[in-house]
């Protein structure tokens, strides 16, 4: 990983011409800059066989993934709201993963009875679906309280081995939002 | 003989338009519902058909299909129009997330107030000049291929057009920099399902009017 510290590793990422929309993130793989989240995201899925096994399973995962990323931006951009906006927002965030987002995976999991969301299998829905639980948790963290599938889907997901040790401590897992992180995004892109 | 996709969304462009482009280019017929009240809003969500309790939402092979990018992803695989290999489909996917970025800050115009739609507006034109046309230009230039990505028509083309047009409305001579990008608007332009989906009495929607922000408003209730 290369961290943005300074505004001037930006200005030279774009002026070199390796970031395509002057945006990150940017991650360098296979000969390609490829940028875009969710075009990095599908390349990852597509490649490591996280997508499904057809295009239908495939279709199912976007749906799931699609959704839970406008649940997860939420919680990207919440620490440069306004303080007095942040409080509101995480009662935004609840009410949303509580009433759109989290009923309707506690159904399609109660449904199938399967461990994974999609095909039985571990897809990058699984993934995103973690990744947005855990941190919702971080700052609701009776958010699961009434949804006994998602609970245990987390700790089952948790135990896959390479999530495993993601979870622990000393991995790549970055920590929540803190002022120095919220201070070094504005130096860089607002200065 | 399969049922024509059905798309169900307000009587304008918003989020679907990308999809109706997408599903003109391929040839394929579709029918659609317009939401105009409330009530109708609330019937599909209440049958279980909107599975996050939003639209778009394409019925087609059997499936109740949500999230625009999940039903475009479906529909570039689906007709081609995605790439030859993995390569070229996460390049497709680059191009394509930039134009919807870019189309998403117009989609959303129409709800802002008058102050915040100037600033919009302005923000618009210099991130489509600077940040994405001279993008494309120069990926024309690079290759000298007709097409975007794999010397092939694909989604990113029709995408691209789709905005290129999108801005013009705005201002009329914002190509007037970027000459491949004008000879490109022309060819894709040519293409006949294209052709025929610009041409009036198709199904491609006009830009949106007061009227569709207060139906919007109103159905969605905010």
């Amino acid at each position: 990983e290369e961290f943005l510290e300074t505004r001037e590793q930006l200005q030279r990422l774009q002026n070199g011409n390796h970031l395509l929309f002057q945006q990150v993130p940017m991650v360098e793989i296979d000969g390609m800059k490829l940028v875009q989240t969710r075009s990095i995201l599908h390349y990852i899925a597509e490649k490591h066989h996280l997508f499904g096994s057809d295009l239908k399973e495939k279709t199912l995962i976007d749906m799931y993934v699609e959704g839970t990323l406008d649940l997860l931006e939420m919680i990207i951009m919440h620490p440069f709201l306004k303080p007095d906006d942040q409080q509101k927002e995480v009662v935004n965030m609840t009410q949303k993963a509580v009433i759109r987002y989290f009923p309707v995976f506690e159904k399609i999991l109660r449904d199938h009875g399967q461990n994974f969301l999609v095909g039985n299998q571990l897809s990058l829905a699984d993934v995103i679906l973690l990744q947005t639980i855990l941190a919702l948790e971080e700052k609701v963290p009776n958010i699961l309280s009434v949804f006994p599938y998602l609970q245990e889907y987390s700790v089952k997901i948790s135990n896959v081995p390479t999530i495993k040790r993601f979870l622990e401590p000393g991995s790549k897992k970055k920590p929540p939002p803190d002022d120095t992180y919220v201070r070094t995004v504005y130096t860089i892109f607002a200065p | 003989m399969a049922a024509k996709p059905k798309l169900y969304y307000f009587r304008g462009r918003g989020r679907m338009e990308s999809i109706r482009w997408l599903l003109a280019a391929a040839g394929v017929e579709f029918e659609e519902e317009f939401l105009e009240k409330r009530e109708q809003y609330e019937k599909l969500d209440k049958d279980g058909r909107l599975l996050f309790g939003q639209v778009p939402l394409v019925e087609m092979d059997g499936m109740m299909l949500t999230q625009t990018r999940a039903i475009l992803n479906y529909l570039a695989a689906k007709y081609n129009l995605y790439g030859k290999d993995l390569k070229e489909r996460v390049r497709i996917d680059m191009y394509v997330d930039g134009t919807l970025d870019l189309m998403m800050m117009i989609v959303l115009t129409p709800f802002k107030s008058p102050e915040e739609k100037e600033e919009s507006l302005a923000l618009i034109m210099k991130k489509a000049k600077n940040r994405y046309f001279t993008v494309f230009e120069k990926i024309l230039k690079d290759h000298g291929q007709d097409f975007l990505v794999g010397n092939k028509f694909s989604w990113a083309d029709v995408q691209l057009l789709e905005a290129i047009l999108m801005v013009e409305e705005l201002n009329a001579s914002v190509l007037s920099d970027f000459p491949l990008l004008k000879a490109f608007k022309t060819r894709i332009s040519n293409i006949p399902t294209i052709k025929k989906f610009l041409q009036p009495g198709s199904q491609r929607k006009p830009p949106p009017d007061q009227h569709y922000a207060d139906v919007v408003r109103h159905v969605l209730q905010f």
